[in-house]
């Protein structure tokens, strides 16, 4: 299938060298350089990287299809025949990803020197920030799982650090932790999955990890082993990815910096396990049921977070939600075998979320750092540029035709429908409706009716400066115009990105023009009725919500405290937990066991030393003694072993 | 002729000899005699397994060792003198600063 | 040389030897060495090493021994009054002497039989010469070099220092006066 070259290309080091100095100029010099030099250099270093992967693109480009660029920075294991590198690869899989990170990254550095810009601890904010684009390049552009790893535990960090980043809140500090932890569940199943894979291949005599390897001898791997691998990274991608069952930590990771949020929560980290099951697509291919698990917790995950977004009144939380629901479509997408229409929403999803959060971040900006949707409203007026951009971003989520989300949900969808997932393909265009529902109310709530603003903030409301309204607009742009690199095949230019990606995802197949024409009209009237709905709900009969809510009741209070989600793992997971470490842990096991191991080892070298000690009596000569009793030994078995051999 | 062997078993009686003297006796001076003995029991043996051989080599090393023992006679003389003046007296077993 | 030769030369060493290590004065014990040393350069001529052997003698006889008994003199030790010491060290050495011995013997006991007769000029100083400054050239250098620190170094060692005389001795006394009392305490 892959009949491309490899070329070798060193300029991909540079890529990881640029933000890795950005890192440890920002961390060792960032506060005495100051603000001006920490912002250049740290946005210089996302630019750089974002050039380089445009060159890189270009060379890819120049070579003929299914071909890739590689470096290799340094030998890492070598053990017996266990050979791994650290090893880059720049395929058209890792080019659209770098790409994203990069470019989206380079834009949200640029609005952070403004969001930040009277943080007192703004050093510390951008050496995490280029630290996250390094494991986040190094996650893309890793030839190998074990690489690949390190990236992915690299951005779990620098999202830890990152929500925690005003660690002095003891709340942001423990949603960091919650954070860590839920992300370590995830990790476990994706190093789990790395030790069945490569044990599948080792005892096949295979011994590597390498994809492009793996990918070839894909073969050699069982069928349950596969399912086995297959459901272990998914476990790791649910983490990562924030989906069911382990989405519970996204919502609340809310807390740190907004262009955090865009950045990291929204545009890239979280979209990694989707790449992650696209790089593994070979994989996956082999187990049908394991394909069948992914669609189905990316459509159900789609559905619940899009209803939870419905009750939500914390405009980031809203936002939180939706990124869940969109990364539910990618999945849904990967698992009906469109891993390009995945790949493509990544990228549509990174321009316009980014954007919804960045405007957001404006919003909050501009009210003293208010996100609560219910003391919003009227702001059109005020704040003309993020009004219009934000607009922009949510038809674009929306699924408005002609927008960029447009294009990229209509694939997945498509794929769903053709691979024979009927009810995941209606879930996933209800789920459109209430896409256009709830983000409309988001932006009704915010920008329309009646101001409902605290009267203190009023005077102080102001448009955000150019350096954060600027990435505002650039992104609007790309919402609106990004779409049009994956138009359905056969329309214009045609499916751009899906070609390109083609070499490295695979084929999907696709339905006749009619057929495909029926199917968005479909979706888009889903989504269109929702956005009408939240007309009339928001902007034209503002009464109605209350009453909507008063009349549904329990399933409204379900809603708004998000099924209860987080009660039921406190419940069934945390406490167990908590009781077992205290009673079982501390009391039994601590106290006695592990004390007394440690406190026995203590007297017993203390004993032993009080006893041995005697033997330095300092006197030469009981040393000479000893000297000669060791010589006795060596003499002795020299003659036996003279007398035995002759 | 004299067999080699017997030439090694004396080599043998006299470096246990050495060897006692360094193990039993306490005065230092005494000891460094005894490391002499030592040295010169296995002097005799070099010459004597060299000769067995048909080598001149043997002798050779005796050239260094007596070297080598002129000067740790030398600098370990100089240490007992120093250590008489320091500690006022040159028993093995009162020279104990090392101990626990 | 013939047995009865060597068994006289043999049973000298042995007991001047014996003599060094059982002497009670140190100046007995020193002629007890001379009178081995002297017996092992005779062994030594007789086993052909004729240049050795006699170095041998000038060497240890004329210079190494009368620095021991310069040294006895200037600490002016005649006898040795508490010699017995530790009777189980005494026990426990003499055994694992006894054990040397046996292991030794069994070593040797098996040794080749006879010399070959020596070739011509074996032993002889030119053939001496021949080896040590072509063969063991660096090693006789180098042997010089140690030689040289060695007197330098025993100078330095044995010297009076007026000067920090009282801080040698009362560094010394003092650490190891706090060391005696900690460990009362």
């Amino acid at each position: 299938m892959v009949n491309g070259v490899v070329v070798e290309f060193p300029a991909l080091k540079l890529m990881l060298l640029l933000p890795a100095l950005g890192v440890v100029f920002n961390l060792f010099l960032g506060r005495r350089a100051g603000r001006a030099i920490v912002n250049v250099v740290s946005v210089a270093a996302v630019v750089g990287a974002f050039l380089l992967a445009l060159w890189a693109l270009g060379e890819l480009l120049a070579l003929p299809a299914g071909s890739a660029l590689k470096a290799t920075l340094w030998s890492w294991i070598y053990v017996g025949p266990l050979q791994i590198d650290l090893g880059l690869r720049f395929d058209a899989l890792a080019a659209v990803m770098t790409l994203v990170v990069s470019g989206v990254g380079s834009i949200i550095h640029l609005y952070s020197c403004g969001y930040m810009g009277e943080d007192p601890d703004y050093a510390r904010f951008f050496a995490y920030m280029n630290l996250f684009t390094l494991s986040m390049l190094v996650l893309v552009l890793g030839n190998n799982l074990l690489f690949m790893f390190i990236g992915w535990e690299g951005v779990g960090l620098c999202s830890y650090l990152l929500i925690a980043f005003w660690y002095d809140n003891a709340q942001f500090a423990y949603n960091g932790r919650k954070a860590f932890v839920v992300n370590r569940i995830g990790d476990a199943g994706f190093l789990l999955g790395i030790f069945a894979l490569a044990a599948a291949f080792a005892s096949r005599g295979l011994w590597t990890l390498d994809f492009a390897a793996m990918r070839e001898h894909i073969s050699l791997v069982s069928s349950a082993v596969a399912t086995m691998a297959g459901l272990l990274f998914f476990l790791g991608a649910t983490g990562k990815s924030a989906q069911i069952p382990l989405y519970v930590w996204l919502p609340d990771a809310m807390v740190g910096p907004t262009p955090v949020s865009a950045l990291i929560h929204a545009a890239t980290m979280v979209t990694a396990g989707v790449y992650m099951v696209a790089r593994l697509g070979f994989l996956y291919q082999l187990t049908p049921a394991t394909m069948e698990v992914v669609a189905a917790v990316g459509a159900i995950t789609a559905f619940f977070a899009a209803t939870v977004a419905l009750a939500q009144s914390d405009i980031k939380r809203v936002l939180a939600y939706s990124t869940i629901s969109q990364i539910g479509y990618m999945f849904l997408g990967a698992g009906a075998g469109a891993f390009g229409a995945a790949i493509f929403h990544i990228v549509t999803h990174a321009f316009f979320k980014a954007l919804l959060f960045l405007g957001a971040g404006s919003v909050m900006h501009a009210l003293g750092g208010e996100q609560d949707m219910s003391r919003m409203g009227g702001l059109r007026r005020k704040l003309p540029v993020t009004h219009a951009t934000m607009l922009v971003a949510t038809l674009a989520i929306t699924a408005v035709p002609g927008f960029s989300g447009f294009f990229s949900k209509d694939e997945i969808l498509e794929a769903a429908y053709v691979s024979g997932h009927y009810w995941l393909w209606g879930l996933g265009v209800i789920t459109a409706g209430l896409t256009g529902l709830y983000m409309f109310r988001l932006f009704f709530l915010t920008f329309y009716g009646r101001s409902r603003v605290e009267a203190a903030r009023l005077p102080r409301l102001h448009e955000s400066p150019a350096v954060m309204t600027i990435p505002l607009v650039i992104l609007a742009l790309l919402s609106l115009g990004g779409g049009w690199i994956g138009l359905p095949a056969g329309m214009l230019w045609g499916d751009r990105i899906g070609e390109f990606l083609r070499p490295v995802v695979g084929q999907v197949k696709s339905v006749p023009g009619l057929e495909a024409l029926a199917l968005s009209a479909v979706a888009s009237a889903a989504a269109l009725s929702g956005l009408v709905l939240a007309f009339v709900f928001y902007v034209a009969a503002p009464g109605l919500p209350e009453r909507a809510a008063a009349w549904s009741g329990a399933l409204y209070r379900a809603l708004r405290e998000k099924y209860y989600v987080d009660e039921l793992y406190d419940f069934l997971v945390t406490r167990p937990l908590f009781f077992l470490s205290d009673v079982a842990f501390d009391r039994v096991i601590d106290s006695y066991a592990i004390e007394g191991l440690v406190d026995g080892a203590a007297a017993a070298a203390r004993g032993g030393a009080a006893a041995i000690r005697r033997v330095e009596t300092g006197n030469v000569q009981h040393y000479a003694l000893t000297y000669l009793c060791g010589a006795l030994a060596v003499l002795a078995y020299c003659l036996y072993y003279s007398m035995r051999h002759g | 002729m004299t067999p080699v062997s017997y030439y090694l078993v004396l080599g043998a009686a006299l470096f246990a000899i050495g060897v006692a003297g360094v193990v039993i006796r306490r005065n230092l001076i005494v000891i460094f005699m005894s490391i002499e003995v030592m040295l010169n029991a296995v002097n005799l043996t070099l010459v004597a397994l060299g000769r067995a051989l048909g080598s001149t080599d043997g002798q050779v090393m005796v050239f260094f060792v007596m070297t080598v023992g002129a000067a740790e006679a030398a600098v370990g003389l100089a240490l007992i003198l120093a250590a008489f003046r320091s500690r006022h007296t040159i028993k093995a077993d009162e020279l104990n600063l090392m101990r626990w | 040389m013939e047995v009865g030769v060597f068994a006289f030369f043999a049973v000298l060493a042995v007991v001047s030897a014996l003599g060094v290590v059982l002497q009670r004065s140190p100046v007995h014990s020193l002629l007890a060495l001379v009178a081995t040393l002297l017996a092992i350069s005779a062994l030594l001529i007789g086993l052909g090493a004729v240049a050795i052997g006699f170095l041998l003698a000038i060497v240890y006889v004329g210079a190494i021994v009368v620095v021991f008994l310069f040294v006895i003199w200037l600490l002016n030790l005649q006898r040795d009054p508490g010699e017995p010491g530790h009777l189980a060290a005494k026990f426990f050495g003499a055994f694992a002497v006894a054990a040397l011995t046996a292991e030794l013997f069994a070593f040797f006991v098996r040794a080749p039989v006879g010399p070959p007769p020596a070739p011509a000029g074996y032993g002889s100083v030119d053939r001496l010469a021949d080896l040590i400054f072509r063969d063991y050239l660096v090693a006789f250098e180098a042997t010089s070099l140690l030689l040289l620190v060695a007197v330098v170094g025993a100078v330095a060692v044995a010297r009076r220092w007026p000067a920090d005389q009282p801080r040698r001795s009362g560094a010394g006394a003092s650490a190891h006066g706090e060391l005696r009392r900690a460990e009362r305490a």
